[in-house]
């Protein structure tokens, strides 16, 4: 075990663990996090996906001692009490069917608008091909990215 | 007196809507001894909430609905939603009846303790069935509460307007009473009749279809924003203190039996707290979460594996279903005189089908939390069927039904028995063992080896034309590998319990089914048997209900046959399917009307053009055809239609556009409807083109997301249109009622791909998935 120091949304935490953890554990059960969710553990589906200076990471397969940077996970995404565009996209498209990998779609796409504000149909298939949805919502999740990149582009 | 609540269990009360004047009136009033499952655990210094838990009472109407003192109201249902947005509906429902703003109400779900025992979900008649008795007790409580107003006015009630969870007079609309004001945490103390809670009914009758207004709109389903800003609590994230995590190991080869374990294999690992083994049941129990992962990769045991193989590979499987002796058969169902009609006929079409195992393969890999406190057993858990599992629990660790109970919560996708049954049984008997509450969660491999499967098929079909082109007989032979299909929540039959050595004497019988016909074929013969595997317990290869359980399979088969007959007869498809409707006798002014209104409208809305398959080809890269089918499913409708381009160099195929016209009589909410429908679809569209179990003759092979492949991102379709039809006879009757929803959409799109491809190729593939290898191979073969 030893003190690992991480910069969480925002805030600097210390947790005493073991370094070669994987991020995830640390963020769901030292940090208490719900956003980030083990869904493989293998980096294959996106469930687990955090945003570390604006990359998105999947966090079942890093260790937490190789984490340096702001790391923003799904609560962090909201400033002021005021959902970010993307979250507000979701509602309004009514994207969630369980609901459980929409982590990893949120994130994915909010890694995605942070380097392309405006990625055409193609390359918001190829930057969200790794978010996997067993409830099969990527028509609704590309109609929401849709949303966000339009209004962008207008303003 | 305060609860003393850890923040994650205050939050998992907050989003799911209890209010704390409903804890304060449910304290107060005593009687109803109910607690929120997440509110208490070992931490509720609350003798009431300690346990026992008997089951709420659904003859009372204290248990459905609570009006608050703020004129607002929580319901109180005994079913689960799996992420359909059912639970907005029946907030719908409830609201209409009752005459109050959707928006002023809450609903819990699925607790054992807490909602009336509804079961649960399953076979997508959460609507068509279950939202009956909860229509009707909430049009009793707005009787009650105008009775209630009638005696505070000095008025009859017949005198009486409510509306928006307010009474008035209506003569005189400055008087007005509140709901609140009648009854505002306080009980109703009235009691309902009903044999069982279907039946659950007070003195009142539910509204005709017109004068319902919730019903028919679209509110935004209510759990969605917790779901997409991280507030809320998923059974997967409930922690307890004390708690300690746990992960199985299962046998490496299917059928192996345990020798020994050596326990200093995993002893020096950090958190160790201990082995636990029953049988060929071991699980291993840490401090914290990775270490436990960690134990249970490490933890040395010697395994002997069987003496013979537990099952053929799966490249191996179908040859292996026709020669296996079957295990049962089903009464063959004859119309008619099919030998003969086939021996006369001009044109004879024959083929056969096969689908593989396909698993539910969740998202999230099956979990849940078990906490034995008190004496008693509290389990955490997103399972379907909260009640089922609390009933298994209590027969499994032989503990009385009082002493167990389950709280339902969100959770990864659930069409069906799902391993989340496995995992709840399993987390309770390491909690009962270790007297702490434990977590577990399987691992990706685990799930999507072990999870239970929908049974694979081989199919045999011989139809026969006249010279019109008309049918006139059709044999349809079906086998199945379902011997030994696995309940819910069976207490000798899930899967800890096999490993244990727990079973029946005599394992369950399975099913092979034969398609519900609505087509007019005079001369019918459909037969269907059941075969095993070898190895018939502790096997991965166990079949259990996947969505719509044997639909999807049988719809390939059968709707593919009917297209091969069409393009036989040099038909178009869709008038071929219409002409076989328009002479069915079948439930002549119901789903014969309705099954020609939802193709029709389907090809409406594609704009289908009338031709024989396959189109003419063209030369380019990519060739573009188009595929229709459908079904019913109890008495929903659909009707299917996928456009799709087959890459000629590669064999890629890709849905460009669906359209779903869907008919399931009173549409509760279009526009969650409409999302039910195109996941349904999707779902179908990833089982046609992606998912298959495989395995070697000793274990599952397909093992995470790159050997079991699923639907991804750039296999989406550019568009997909749903069109709702409402087909009944007498579409404005007032007595319309609403009908599943969860399935039906997804049964017949295997076909519908199978048939566009050969629209758009000329090659029929008899066999999903349809994967980029198989479909080129096939291209190849035909000189495509
Ligand atoms: S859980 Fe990390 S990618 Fe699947
Ligand atoms: S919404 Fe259920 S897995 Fe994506």
């Amino acid at each position: 075990m030893s003190i690992v120091k991480l910069h969480v949304n925002g805030t600097d935490r210390e947790v005493d663990t073991d370094p070669s953890t994987p991020l995830l554990y640390v963020l769901r059960n030292d940090l208490g996090l719900r956003g980030p969710r083990f869904g493989c553990g293998l980096g294959q589906c996106g469930a687990c996906t955090v945003i570390v200076d604006g990359a998105a990471i999947r966090s079942c397969t890093t260790q937490v001692s190789q984490v340096r940077g702001q790391i923003t996970t799904l609560e962090g995404l909201s400033k002021d009490g005021k959902l970010d565009p993307l979250q507000q996209a979701w509602i309004d498209e009514q994207v969630p069917q369980c609901g459980y990998c929409q982590n990893g779609q949120i994130m994915t796409a909010k890694a995605l608008l942070g380097r392309n504000p405006n990625p055409t149909d193609a390359q918001i298939r190829t930057a969200m091909e790794g978010a996997l949805c067993r409830c099969m919502t990527y028509y609704r999740v590309q109609a929401a990215i849709k949303r966000v990149a339009r209004r962008e582009t207008v303003k | 007196m305060s609860l003393h609540l850890p923040p994650a269990i205050e939050d998992a009360i907050q989003t799911s809507g209890l209010s704390p004047s409903r804890r304060n009136f449910l304290k107060a009033s005593g009687a109803l001894v109910v607690s929120l499952g997440v509110a208490d655990g070992a931490f509720a210094a609350d003798a009431a909430v300690a346990g026992p838990y008997p089951d709420p009472d659904f003859r009372q109407l204290d248990t459905w609905i609570v009006i608050h003192p703020d004129n607002s109201a929580t319901f109180f249902v005994g079913k689960t939603d799996g992420g359909q947005g059912t639970g907005t509906a029946f907030r719908q429902m409830m609201c209409d009846e009752l005459d109050i703003a959707y928006d002023k109400t809450s609903l819990i779900m699925g607790r054992t303790d807490t909602t009336p025992d509804q079961g649960g979900s399953g076979g997508s008649d959460a609507v068509e069935r279950d939202g009956w008795p909860m229509r009707r007790v909430a049009a009793e409580a707005r009787r009650v509460l105008l009775e209630l107003a009638g005696k505070h006015f000095g008025v009859p009630a017949a005198q009486l307007d409510a509306r928006d969870a307010t009474i008035t007079v209506r003569s005189d609309p400055a008087k007005s009473v509140t709901y609140a004001e009648l009854v505002g945490g306080k009980r109703f103390n009235v009691t309902l009749t009903g044999k069982n809670v279907d039946t659950t009914t007070g003195l009142a009758e539910v509204k005709p279809v017109d004068k319902l207004r919730v019903v028919g709109q679209s509110p935004q389903r209510y759990d969605i924003p917790a779901k997409v800003d991280g507030s809320l609590t998923w059974a997967v994230d409930m922690k307890l203190p004390g708690m300690v995590h746990a992960r199985n190991v299962r046998p490496p080869v299917a059928g192996a039996v345990l020798k020994s374990i050596d326990e200093s294999s995993v002893a020096g690992i950090p958190g160790f707290v201990r082995v636990v083994r029953s049988g060929n049941y071991v699980a291993v129990i840490c401090e914290r979460e990775e270490q436990a992962i960690r134990a249970a990769r490490q933890l040395k045991i010697n395994w002997q594996p069987p003496a013979t193989a537990p099952f053929p590979a799966s490249d191996q499987l179908f040859d292996y279903m026709r020669r296996a002796t079957p295990t049962s058969h089903a009464e063959p169902e004859i119309v008619g005189d099919p030998a003969a009609a086939l021996a006369g006929a001009k044109l004879v079409v024959e083929a056969e089908y096969e689908v593989p195992f396909q698993g539910h393969t969740a998202i999230g890999p099956a979990h849940a939390l078990a906490d034995p406190s008190n004496g008693q057993m509290t389990i955490y858990s997103n399972d379907m069927k909260s009640y089922g599992l609390r009933n298994g629990v209590a027969q499994f660790l032989n503990m009385p039904r009082e002493q167990v109970r389950v709280a339902y919560m969100d959770g990864p996708q659930v069409y069906g028995r799902t391993a989340a049954d496995d995992a709840g049984f399993e987390a309770a008997f390491l909690a009962h063992e270790l007297k702490r509450p434990v977590r577990l969660q399987w691992m990706r491999n685990e799930e999507t080896a072990w999870d239970t499967k929908g049974p694979a098929y081989v199919f045999k079909l011989r139809g026969g034309l006249d010279a019109q082109g008309k049918v006139v007989a059709l044999d349809y032979d079906a086998c199945a590998v379902d011997y030994n299909h696995v309940g819910y929540n069976e207490p000798d039959t899930v899967l800890i319990a096999q490993l244990m050595g727990r079973r029946p004497k005599t394992p369950a019988k399975g099913a092979a089914e034969t398609p519900s016909v609505q087509y007019a074929i005079p001369n019918l013969r459909m037969t269907a048997r059941v075969v095993g595997l070898p190895l018939t317990w502790e096997t991965p290869l166990r079949t259990g209900n996947l969505r719509d359980p044997n639909g999807p399979q049988v719809t390939f088969a059968f709707e593919s046959f009917i297209d091969e007959l069409a393009a036989a007869a040099k038909a178009d498809p869709v008038q071929f399917r219409l002409d076989l409707l328009a002479d069915s006798q079948e439930d002549d002014a119901f789903r014969r009307a309705r099954s020609i209104a939802a193709v029709q409208a389907a090809a409406k809305a594609y704009g289908w053009e009338p031709r024989p398959s396959p189109a003419r080809r063209n030369t380019g890269q990519n060739l573009t055809g188009r595929g229709i089918a459908y079904t019913t499913r109890n008495r929903t409708i659909a009707a299917v239609i996928a456009e799709v381009e087959v890459n000629r160099q590669t064999g890629r195929v890709w849905a460009k556009r669906l359209v779903c016209a869907h008919d399931c009589g009173l549409v509760i909410n279009p526009e969650g409807l409409r999302r039910t429908v195109e996941c349904g679809m999707l779902h179908a569209l990833s089982r046609a083109l992606w998912e298959e179990v495989k395995f070697d003759n000793e274990k599952v092979t397909s093992v995470d997301w790159v050997s079991h492949p699923s639907l991804r991102h750039s296999d989406t379709p550019e568009t997909i249109d749903v069109v709702l039809v409402n087909g009944d006879p007498v579409p404005d009757r007032s007595d319309l009622a609403p009908y599943g929803a969860g399935e039906t959409s997804h049964k017949p799109l295997i076909a519908a791909i199978a048939n566009a491809i050969h629209d758009a190729t000329g090659v029929r593939l008899h066999r999903p998935p349809f994967r980029k290898e198989r479909v080129l191979a096939a291209l190849r073969a035909a000189n495509v």
